[in-house]
Formats: C-alpha cells, structure tokens, sequence
C-alpha cells in the first residue's frame, strides 16, 4: 500500500534544505530580514573565517530568540494567518508522518468523488483506525484537486459513509480538520448542501466507536463541525476555529472589510481560548515557529495525543461512547 | 424604530405585538398597497400576488395551535460568554431585540394542539437579531424536544435564520452538534419530527436541525440554503439561476417533501401528526 503514503507533500524528502526556504509571514519580517543577513554571511564564509562563524552563531541566536519571543505572544490573527500558512503540514503530511499501510476509500456511492475530504483505513502507532480528513493541496493543480480543502455534499456523504463502516467494524475514527468551510456554489446547494452537513454531524453523533477530531489549521463553520463533532476535539497550537472567518465577521458585523483583526480577536478563535471555553480537550504543542518549521516534530505530538485520547476511550462500552459525546455537546451553553 | 414605539416598548404592562401596528403596508414583493388589518386576516399573505411575509413566534402559536396553547419558557443561559462587542457591545443589541420583540430570544417554543393532536411547535423569529442561533435558541431546541418527549409527542419547528449567532463565535457553531443530539433523542424516542422551513433560513441553522425533519415543509417562495447568495457570486463569478434557493428550487432537487401555502400549513401539519404520531401504549 506504500504508493498511497507517497501523495503530494512538500517536505523535504526529495533533499532540499526546508529551511531555508521557509515563506515568511508578514510579522515575522524582522526575523526574515536577520535570517537574510545570516544565509548571506554564511556565503561569504566558506568556513575559513573564525570570527564569521562567531558571528553567524551570534545572529542565529537572536534569530531563534526572536522567533520563540513573537510565537509566545501570537496575536488571534497572526495565528490565523500561520494557521494558513502556504507550508503549514497538511492531512497528507500527516498521513505520510505517523499513519501507516493506508488504503484510501473512495466515493460517496450517490454523485461522486470529492478530493477536499480524504478517508480510508490507516494505521496509528499499530492502532487500526478509520481516518477521515480535509486536504487543501500544496501547489495549485493539487490546490485545485482539493478544491482548497473547500468540500461538497459528495465529500460529507462519503465521511458519512466511512464513519458508519468504521462503527460496523468496530474502528476508531480519527478526523482531521483543515477546511475555510464547507464550498459556497451552486451545485453544491443544489445536491443538498446544508443537509449533507446536518447528516455528517449526525453521523458522528450516532458512532458507537470513539471518535477523536484534531483540528490542523482552519476550522471553517459547519463544514468543519460536520467531521468535528467527536468525544474528543484536539487543537493544534497555533489552529483556530470559529464560525466564520475573520474576515466573513469583518464585513457582516462590521460592514468593512479591514476588521478582520479585530474579529478574530472578539470572536476567540484561538486553540487556548477555545481551551478556556471547554470546546476542546487538549492542545497539541507545534515547534517554535510553527508546525511548517518542523513537520515531523509536530506530527510525532500530534501522534502522542490522538493515542492518548484513543487509550482513554478504548475503555468506554459503545453506550458510554455515544452519551459522552452527546454529554459533552449538550453542556455547551447550558447552566 | 419611531419615538412612539420606543415609549411604547418601555412600558412593560403593554402587551407587545410582533405584527406591525400601521394601518396600510407595502407587499415587499409586489409593492402593492395593503390594508394591515386585510394582510393579517390572510395570515400575513399578501392579497395579491402571495407573498409569504415573515411572522412572528406569537402569530405563528395563533395560526397553527389550537386555541388554549401554553408558551413554555425560555431556558436560561449564559449571556455575553465572550464579552463580544463589534460596532456595539452584545447585550446592547440584545437589550434592543428585547425591547422589540414578546420572547426573550429567537427561538419560543409552546405546547398545545393542532386539529386535536397533541405538539410542541417552535417558532424561530426573524425580527429578534435576524433569528440566529446563539446558546439560548440551542437550549430552547434542546428544551421544546425534551418536552416533547415527556409529553409524548411530536416536535414541529418553523425556521427563520440568517445562521450561527457570531456574538457568540465557537458558542453558536457548538449548537450545530447540540440540536442534533436532540434530534436523536426525538427520534430514539419514536416521536415525529416535522420541519416548516419559513424565509428565510440559511447558514448554521440549515446545515442542523433544519435539515433533519421525517418530513421537511417549505413556505412558498421561502429562501432556504447553507451559503449566502453573495458568497456564492462571489466565490463562482456567475449569475445565480432564476429562484435559486427558493422552496421551490428545492423541492425540484429533493431538498423539501413539499411546499404548502400558509392557508393549508395547519391542516397539512394536522394530517402528518394523525399518520406519524405514537400509539398511545396500552
């Protein structure tokens, strides 16, 4: 099954220096412009020069002491934007990272096959799971594969299906959220939209195996929701999900477009805030500088907590699973 | 809102209406001049060319219940969780929403009959911060069906939403799964539950229990979809279709059972409950 593992990826098995070619984000200028200098004295060097490399080491760990200062203090939308960061780990990194022998499930046996959400059955740390999860692409013919991760009703109705293999079966269902939402168009509404997401919400519902949800990077509204509604919701460092976008927020209640800031702060999108909030169980710790900085460090976390929550559920009959998982929905809100 | 009202909304011994208290309207359809007592009498229908208008949980109870009907109360909930302010601090908007409106939030739910059978009808309204979900319409949901269930009957809701309420960010997206756990509870409990999709109702409240009825009903020309018609334009850069997202589009694509005029809405609803509801056990 080794071919499925190879899927798009943009990591640094081909050899490349990952690295350095890191794409800033707009508040990490300072730290792009001394990580500049740095790769130009480095060029200059060729090792011959002893006081060059003193100073490279000097300036290398300014540059690491600045990057862990401004990652302590992300505001929600500078998470938002490392949340979408063009490099940020995908569900296909991940499930080349720490999922093994895969065998992707196609289909949703009604209209069609959507790319934005991917399922099949995988291995975790020799658990055998059900893994569902968005896919946003990495470059524009996979961006346009995946739709941006953006999915249609075909893509919920096949979760669907999956997950009620996975609760005949007896499997675990691990999710993967990474979607800006669910896809606004006009087939989309027209094959039932709203309803295939009100049924994958159901679906999750209804498991009688545990089911754990991480959220990677965007967790967009109800398309995000619709693989989401688990016993246990992880979160990713520097993830968000809200329901709407900044931006969406931005100029519906604001009737501007440059609030999106503002937003974001307000509506507590952020991983820690939603922490606070009781809407999720655990955050996953990413490298200083975000989970593009080190892929594999932060799958190997992100490995470690969906087990941990898998072993803690294991040990729940079917009965207990469903009424944890509605216990812990119907508390939202209530007194 | 004129000065009149504002008076009139502060006195709290005044019963407060959710029809409009003018003596002539404008059809926002046909712009035909309506007398409001005439537009009324035709369960806010327009004499002329049928438009649907939106009503209230108040004249809905009055249309589709029998008279004698009981308003159960609204839960309590937390209000203000994420202290959220944009142009204006939340409990400002909702201290206006009250003001305007009979029922303390958007969704009111009442337990009596219709043609005899015994339900428990919600109405979502419109008119109270555009008849978003927020926590205390989750609980009302929440509520009317745990209601339902201990009476023994069905659960009928009317659906009027612009989605989520965003006040209250990840709060409103978490009553998208919390209904759903209601309706599975209806449903584990054998109970019927009937959906009456009003204009317009889209976002958050469409992709959950608006979708989840045995039997999904649609008001004429009632907008109903999971995206907004500018997002979609937006995002496609194409004209939308004639009646795109309209009831009827929907009943072409297999979305609704059926779409039933305001005149027949009671009966339709009566005869559902007659096939759908429990046998009384022995």
């Amino acid at each position: 099954m080794s071919e499925y593992n190879v899927v798009s990826s943009p990591s640094g098995d081909d050899g490349t220096d990952w690295m350095s070619m890191i794409s800033f984000l707009d508040f990490e200028k300072p730290i792009a412009e001394l990580e500049a200098r740095i790769a130009e004295l480095r060029a200059t060097a060729d090792g011959s020069a002893l006081d060059i490399d003193s100073e490279i080491g000097k300036l290398e760990k300014k540059s690491a002491g600045m990057l862990a200062a401004t990652y302590a203090k992300l505001t929600p939308w500078q998470k938002t934007q490392v949340a979408r960061h063009p490099q940020r780990p995908h569900m296909v990194d991940y499930l080349r990272l720490i999922f093994t022998d895969f065998v992707p499930l196609a289909g949703d046996r009604t209209y069609g096959e959507d790319a934005a959400i991917i399922g099949g059955l995988a291995t975790l740390d020799g658990r055998k799971v059900m893994l569902i999860g968005h896919e946003k692409g990495h470059d524009t013919p996979s961006r346009i594969k995946h739709n941006f991760g953006s999915a249609k009703p075909e893509g919920y109705r096949k979760a669907i299906r999956l997950m009620q293999m996975a609760s005949k079966f007896g499997l675990p269902v691990v999710t993967l959220v990474d979607t800006a939402g669910a896809f606004p168009g006009i087939e989309a509404e027209e094959r039932g939209q709203a309803e295939a997401i009100a049924r994958s919400t159901e679906a999750c519902l209804a498991l009688e195996v545990p089911m754990v949800a991480a959220i990677l990077g965007e967790g967009g509204s109800g398309g995000a929701v619709a693989i989401a509604a688990a016993n246990k919701v992880l979160m990713l460092e520097h993830s968000i999900y809200s329901v709407i976008s900044p931006e969406g927020a931005s100029s519906i209640l604001w009737r501007t477009s440059d609030k999106a800031a503002d937003a974001a702060t307000a509506m507590k999108v952020t991983a820690q805030d939603l922490l606070a909030l009781k809407v999720i169980d655990a955050i996953v710790p990413e490298p200083t500088g975000g989970a593009h900085r080190d892929p594999a460090v932060t799958a190997r976390a992100l490995a470690d907590a969906l087990c941990r929550e898998l072993s803690v559920l294991a040990a729940y009959t079917p009965a207990e699973i469903v009424r944890q998982r509605e216990d812990r929905f119907l508390a939202i809100g209530s007194r | 809102m004129s000065w009149l009202d504002k008076v009139r909304n502060s006195l709290s011994s005044l019963a407060k209406s959710d029809t409009p208290d003018t003596l002539w309207m404008k059809c926002p359809s046909c712009g035909e001049m309506l007398f409001a007592k005439d537009f009324e009498a035709n369960l806010s229908v327009c004499t002329k060319c049928e438009h649907h208008g939106r009503i209230g949980a108040k004249t809905r109870f009055d249309q589709l219940l029998d008279a004698g009907y009981t308003v159960l109360a609204a839960p309590k909930v937390p209000e203000n969780p994420l202290n959220f302010r944009d142009t204006k601090k939340y409990p400002d908007r909702l201290k206006a929403a009250r003001a305007a409106n009979p029922y303390p939030d958007a969704l009111t739910n009442a337990l009596g009959t219709i043609e005899g059978a015994k339900a428990v009808l919600g109405v979502q309204d419109f008119k109270f911060m555009g008849g978003s979900m927020g926590m205390a319409v989750g609980e009302a949901f929440v509520a009317g069906v745990n209601t339902a269930i201990a009476e023994n009957c069905a659960y009928v809701i009317c659906t009027a939403a612009g989605g989520a309420r965003m006040q209250e960010g990840i709060l409103s997206l978490m009553q998208m799964p919390k209904t759903t756990v209601a309706t599975r509870r209806l449903a584990a409990a054998g109970l019927p539950y009937i959906v009456v999709l009003t204009d317009p109702t889209t976002g958050g409240v469409t992709a959950s229990y608006a979708m989840l009825g045995d039997v999904q009903i649609a008001e004429p020309g009632a907008l109903i979809g999971f995206a907004g018609q500018r997002v979609i334009q937006d995002t496609i850069r194409e004209k939308l279709p004639d009646g795109f997202q309209r009831a009827e589009y929907l009943h072409a694509h297999g979305m609704v059972d059926m779409v039933v005029h305001r005149k027949d809405l009671k009966g339709t609803l009566a005869m559902l409950l007659g096939y759908l509801a429990r046998k009384e056990v022995a």
